[in-house]
C-alpha cells in the first residue's frame, strides 16, 4: 500500500511537469497547427539560463527565474519571427522539419555554451520531506505540483476570458473569419510562441531542480507526445489529465513490472489512442483522418 | 532542318533519359564514379561509401514521404530491422550476405506493413506521431530483446565476401555500394512511371480524389510502406555489413531525422534529390571537421566546439532550405540546367 | 440611441467609401474585377446586386483586405475610406479604421460559445472600452442571442448564427458594415427579421451598410441606393426606386415583365442570352 501511494505521488508530480510542457505544446498547436518538436529544447534552454544566472553570475534565484523566463520568451518570439512565420501555409512535413532543425540548433547552442556534461542545479526549492499516508514525498516535488497547478489554472483563465486568449481560440477555429474581425494572426502567433517558451522555461527549471541540468532535460520533449495525444492535441484540460495519466502509468509500470517497460508504455498508449480515438480524451473531433 | 528532339518510336519516348544531353551527363557522371576510387584517399572513399548507402535509404524514404506523402519518423526503426535482420542471418544461420541482404529487405517490408497500418486511419501530423511511437517501441525492443540482438551490446558480424573478394576494404565495398545505389535509383525511377507509382503521387496530392478515381487508397499506402521499407531495410543491411558492427545507437530517432533532412534538403519526390541530399548531409560534418582541423593550430578552442558546430549546422541547413528553397537541391540543379539551356539569352 | 442625428447623417453627401477603378487579380492571373468603381455615402444602405460570379464578394474582400488570404490582390486603382487610401493596408488595420465584413456563410467560431464569439468581434476596440455595454447593445438587437449566451456557436440554428455574425460585427462598432449575403440559406421569414434589424442598426447606430445580395427584391426594399454588377464591373446604379422601376432590372433580377406578371425562368434566360449590358 505504501508503495502504491509513493508511486501515485511521484507519478502525479511527474505528470504535472509533463502537463506544463504539454500545455506549451498545445498552445502553439491551437494557434498555428504546428507541432513543436523543439519544446524539449526550450525546456533545456530555460533550465540552463536559470542555472547560468544563479551559478555563473551569482544572481539571487528569484531574479534569475524571472530573467530566464524573459530570455526564453524572447527566444520564442525570435523563433516565431525567423523560422515559423515564413512557413505559414506550408505542408505539415515542412513545419515538423523546421522545428526539428530548430531543436538541433538549440541543442548545439546549449552544448556550445555550457558544454555537454550535466551539471548540478543550484536547488532553490525547499528541501525536506513530508509524509502523506505513509509515503514520503520531497517538498520540492510538492511545490512543483503546486506551481504547475497554479500555472495551468492561470493559462486556463487566460484562454477563457482575456482578449488575446479568446482571439487565439478564434484563430484556431476559423483563420479567415478571425482575420475579418481584425485579429492579427502574426501577433497571436507571437503570443503563442512566447507562452509556449515561458511554460517550457518554468517546466525546465522545475525539472532541473529534481534531476539537475543536462541533455536529459530535453528528453521530456518526446515524452510529451503521448500526453498530448491522449489528452487531445488542442485541449488544455486534456494536457493536464493526460499528463497525470501518463505520469502515473510510468510509475506504476516501473514500480510493479519493471524491465524498463515504463519507458515504452506511454508510446503504446499513444498508438492505442491514435487507433481508437485520435482526437484524444478532450480534443475537438474534427481531425485529419482518411 | 530539325529544330528540336523528336521521338519517332514509342520506345524512344519511354526512355528514362530521352535527350542526348541527358545521356551525356549521365555518362560523364558514371565515368566520374568509376574513376573516383582510384584517385581518392581512403578517407574520401569511406565517405563515398556512406553516401552510396545513404542514397539507397534516402530513395526509400523519399518513396514514402516525398512521393506518397506519408510522413514517417520511423526510418531508424526500419534501418535497425534491416541491419539486425541481415546481420543475424549471416551470424546465426551462416547465410552469404548477398542472400541475407534481400531477405532482410523483405523482413523490413513486412515490418513496414505493420508499422504502416496506422496510415490507413491517420495522416499528416498524426501519422508522424504514430511512426515516432513505432520508432521508440522498436528501439526499446532491440535494446531489451537481449538473447537475439545482444541488447545494448554491439553485435559483431563477419565481413562480407563476394566472388571470393572480401569486401572489408572501402575500395572493394565501393563497387558493391555504388551498384546497389544505382539499382535502387533505377528501381524507383521505373516504379514512379508505372501505374503503382502514379497512384502513390495521386494519394499524396489528394487522397480522397484518388480514391474516387479508382485508386485503392488502403492498398496503395501499404504498398508504399512495404516498398519503401524494403529499400530502407536493404540500406540497414548495407550499413551492417559495411561496419561489421551493429549497435542500436545507429538507429535512433536522430537517424530518422537525418534521413528526413536528406530528402528535405535534396528535394521531396525526386531521385537525384535523394542523392544530392544524401551527399550533402553525409559530407557536411566531414567538411566542417576538416575546416575545424585546419583551424585547430590557430584557434585551439575550435576542436572543443566542433561537434556543436556540426549539430548546429545540420539544424540550420534544414531551416534554411525550408525557408529559402523548399524544393531543395534538386530545384537548384534544375535552375542551373535551365540557365545553360537558354544561355546566352538568360534573363 | 442617436436616432436624433440620423437624418442629418443620411442627408450628408459625404462619401464614406469610394472605390476607384480597381482591378483585382487572383493568383496573379485571373482577372476578376475589371475597373470597378463605386461610392458609398455616409449613413446610407447600399446594395450590390448581381449574378453568381459577377464579383460582388470579391469587391467586398478587396475593401476589407481579406483578398490577400485568398491569393488575390488589388492590382490597379485605389480604395479610399474617410479620405484615406486603404487598399494597401492589412486586414486588421482596416478593421481598426472602421470597416467590418460579415463574411458569406456566417463563419461563426463553432467551438466558442456565443458570448466569446461576440468578444472576439470586439477584439479591435481600444483597451478600456466596456465590452459589457457593447454586449448589452448587441443583445438588445438580438434577444435570442442572450438566451443562448453560453451555448457553443456550432450548435446554433442557421438564423441564430447569422444573427451572431452580425452581432459580432456590431461589437467592433464599425463605421461601415459589409454584409455578404445575409439571407444565404435562411427561411424567408427569418430573412425579413434579419433585414429589419439591419435597417434598425443603420438607423439607430448610424452605421453605413454595403450589402451584397442575391435576393434583389429584398435588397431593393431595404436599400436606398443600389448598384448592379456584371462581369466585374458596375453596369447600372441608382436609387432603389429607380432600379425597381427599371425595365431591365425587372426582367433580369425581379422576374416580372412590364405588364407586371411573372415571367417563366426559361424565358428570362433566353432573353438574357440575347441581350446583355455588356457583351
Amino acid at each position: 500500500m505504501d508503495t502504491f501511494i509513493q508511486l501515485t505521488l511521484s507519478g502525479l508530480s511527474n505528470g504535472m511537469v509533463y502537463a506544463l510542457v504539454a500545455v506549451g505544446f498545445v498552445v502553439v498547436f491551437k494557434a498555428s497547427d504546428v507541432i513543436n518538436f523543439a519544446q524539449g529544447e526550450f525546456l533545456m534552454f530555460g533550465a540552463y539560463l536559470c542555472f547560468a544566472f544563479i551559478a555563473q553570475f551569482g544572481l539571487p534565484w528569484s531574479l534569475s527565474v524571472v530573467l530566464a523566463v524573459a530570455g526564453c520568451a524572447g527566444l520564442g518570439l525570435l523563433v516565431e519571427r525567423l523560422v515559423l512565420r515564413p512557413l505559414i501555409g506550408e505542408p505539415v512535413i515542412s513545419m515538423i522539419m523546421a522545428t526539428i532543425g530548430l531543436s538541433s540548433v538549440m541543442k548545439a547552442l546549449v552544448n556550445g555554451i555550457w558544454g555537454p556534461r550535466p551539471r548540478a542545479f543550484p536547488s532553490f526549492l525547499p528541501e525536506g520531506n513530508i509524509e502523506i499516508g505513509g509515503a514520503v514525498l520531497g517538498l520540492d516535488r510538492v511545490l512543483v505540483v503546486v506551481v504547475a497547478g497554479l500555472l495551468l489554472f492561470v493559462l486556463q483563465w487566460f484562454f477563457k476570458t482575456t482578449r488575446e486568449g479568446i482571439a487565439m481560440r478564434a484563430i484556431a477555429d476559423d483563420n479567415q473569419a478571425a482575420l475579418s474581425m481584425g485579429i492579427s494572426i502574426r501577433r497571436v502567433l507571437a503570443v503563442a510562441w512566447a507562452l509556449a517558451a515561458v511554460t517550457a522555461a518554468l517546466g525546465g527549471m522545475m525539472l532541473a531542480n529534481m534531476v539537475g541540468v543536462g541533455q536529459e532535460v530535453s528528453h521530456v520533449g518526446l515524452r510529451v507526445f503521448p500526453v498530448v495525444i491522449l489528452g487531445g492535441l488542442d485541449s488544455i484540460p486534456g494536457a493536464i489529465v493526460g499528463g497525470a495519466i501518463i505520469g502515473l502509468l510510468e510509475q506504476y509500470t516501473g514500480g510493479y513490472i519493471g524491465h524498463g517497460l515504463n519507458m515504452i508504455v506511454p508510446f503504446l498508449v499513444l498508438i492505442l489512442v491514435l487507433m481508437i480515438r485520435p482526437y484524444g480524451l478532450f480534443g475537438k473531433r474534427i481531425i485529419e483522418r482518411v | 532542318m530539325r529544330s528540336g528532339v523528336f521521338f519517332e518510336k514509342y520506345s524512344e519516348e519511354m526512355a528514362l533519359r530521352p535527350y542526348p544531353l541527358q545521356r551525356m551527363r549521365l555518362g560523364l557522371f558514371a565515368l566520374a564514379v568509376v574513376i573516383f576510387p582510384f584517385i581518392a584517399s581512403p578517407y574520401w572513399l569511406s565517405l563515398a561509401n556512406q553516401v552510396a548507402i545513404a542514397t539507397v535509404g534516402a530513395l526509400g524514404l523519399n518513396l514514402l514521404v516525398g512521393y506518397t506523402g506519408q510522413i514517417s519518423l520511423g526510418q531508424g526503426a526500419f534501418l535497425a530491422i534491416g541491419a539486425y535482420g541481415s546481420g543475424l542471418l549471416t551470424l546465426r544461420m551462416d547465410l552469404p550476405f548477398w542472400l541475407s541482404i534481400p531477405i532482410a529487405g523483405l523482413i523490413t517490408a513486412a515490418a513496414g506493413l505493420i508499422i504502416g497500418l496506422p496510415s490507413l486511419r491517420l495522416k499528416g501530423l498524426y501519422l508522424a506521431i504514430a511512426t515516432l511511437a513505432a520508432q521508440q517501441i522498436v528501439e526499446w525492443v532491440i535494446t531489451h530483446w537481449t538473447w537475439l540482438t545482444g541488447g545494448t551490446e554491439a553485435l559483431v558480424i563477419p565481413s562480407p565476401k563476394l566472388f571470393g573478394f572480401r569486401l572489408d576494404r572501402d575500395f572493394n565495398f565501393y563497387w558493391f555500394g555504388v551498384a546497389t545505389a544505382a539499382l535502387a535509383a533505377l528501381f524507383v525511377a521505373n516504379l514512379m512511371r508505372s501505374r503503382v507509382g502514379r497512384s502513390f503521387v495521386a494519394i499524396r496530392d489528394q487522397d480522397i480524389a484518388a480514391g474516387a478515381l479508382g485508386v485503392n487508397v488502403f492498398r496503395t499506402k501499404l504498398v508504399a510502406f512495404a516498398t519503401s521499407s524494403f529499400l530502407v531495410g536493404i540500406t540497414g543491411a548495407l550499413i551492417a555489413h559495411y561496419r561489421t558492427i551493429i549497435t542500436w545507437e545507429r538507429f535512433t530517432l536522430d537517424t530518422s531525422i537525418t534521413y528526413l533532412a536528406m530528402i528535405i534538403v535534396g528535394g521531396l519526390g525526386t531521385i537525384n534529390g535523394s542523392f544530392f541530399g544524401a551527399t550533402l548531409i553525409v559530407l557536411l560534418p566531414a567538411l566542417i571537421n576538416s575546416v575545424g582541423q585546419s583551424l585547430q593550430t590557430t584557434v585551439p578552442a575550435a576542436a572543443r566546439i566542433l561537434p556543436f558546430v556540426q549539430q548546429g549546422a545540420f539544424g540550420l541547413i534544414i531551416i534554411l532550405f525550408l525557408v529559402l528553397e523548399p524544393e531543395g537541391l534538386a530545384k537548384l540543379w534544375r535552375n542551373i540546367k535551365d540557365q545553360f539551356k537558354v544561355w546566352p539569352f538568360s534573363y | 440611441m442617436d436616432s436624433a442625428n440620423r437624418p442629418a447623417l443620411a442627408k450628408s453627401l459625404r462619401r464614406l467609401l469610394s472605390v476607384n477603378n480597381i482591378e483585382v487579380l487572383y493568383e496573379d492571373v485571373i482577372l476578376v474585377l475589371k475597373g470597378l468603381s463605386l461610392t458609398v455615402r455616409e449613413g446610407s444602405i447600399c446594395a450590390l446586386l448581381g449574378t453568381n460570379g459577377a464579383g460582388k464578394s470579391t469587391t467586398l474582400k478587396a475593401i476589407s483586405g481579406l483578398l490577400r488570404t485568398e491569393r488575390g490582390a488589388v492590382s490597379d486603382g485605389t480604395i479610399d475610406f474617410c479620405g484615406e487610401r486603404i487598399d494597401e493596408l492589412a486586414a486588421d488595420d482596416i478593421v481598426r479604421r472602421g470597416i467590418f465584413q460579415v463574411m458569406e456563410g456566417r463563419r461563426v467560431f463553432e467551438h466558442l460559445n456565443v458570448e466569446d464569439n461576440l468578444r472576439a468581434g470586439g477584439y479591435t476596440r481600444p483597451r478600456g472600452t466596456s465590452l459589457a455595454r457593447d454586449l448589452e447593445r448587441v443583445y438588445s438587437y438580438f434577444p435570442k442571442l442572450r438566451e443562448r449566451q453560453e451555448q457553443q456557436a456550432g450548435y446554433l440554428s442557421g438564423g441564430e448564427q447569422q444573427m451572431l455574425a452580425i452581432g459580432r460585427a456590431l461589437m467592433a462598432a464599425p463605421k461601415l458594415l459589409l454584409l455578404d449575403e445575409p439571407s444565404l440559406g435562411l427561411a424567408p421569414l427569418l430573412v425579413q427579421e434579419i433585414f429589419a434589424i439591419v435597417r434598425r442598426i443603420n438607423e439607430e447606430e448610424g452605421t453605413t451598410i454595403l450589402l451584397v445580395e442575391q435576393n434583389a427584391h429584398l435588397a431593393l426594399e431595404v436599400a436606398e441606393h443600389a448598384m448592379i454588377m456584371e462581369g466585374g464591373r458596375v453596369v447600372l446604379e441608382g436609387s432603389a426606386d429607380e432600379l425597381r422601376n427599371n425595365a431591365d432590372v425587372k426582367e433580369f433580377y425581379l422576374g416580372v415583365t412590364q405588364g407586371g406578371e411573372r415571367k417563366s425562368y426559361r424565358d428570362i434566360k433566353h432573353y438574357k442570352r440575347r441581350k446583355r449590358w455588356l457583351s
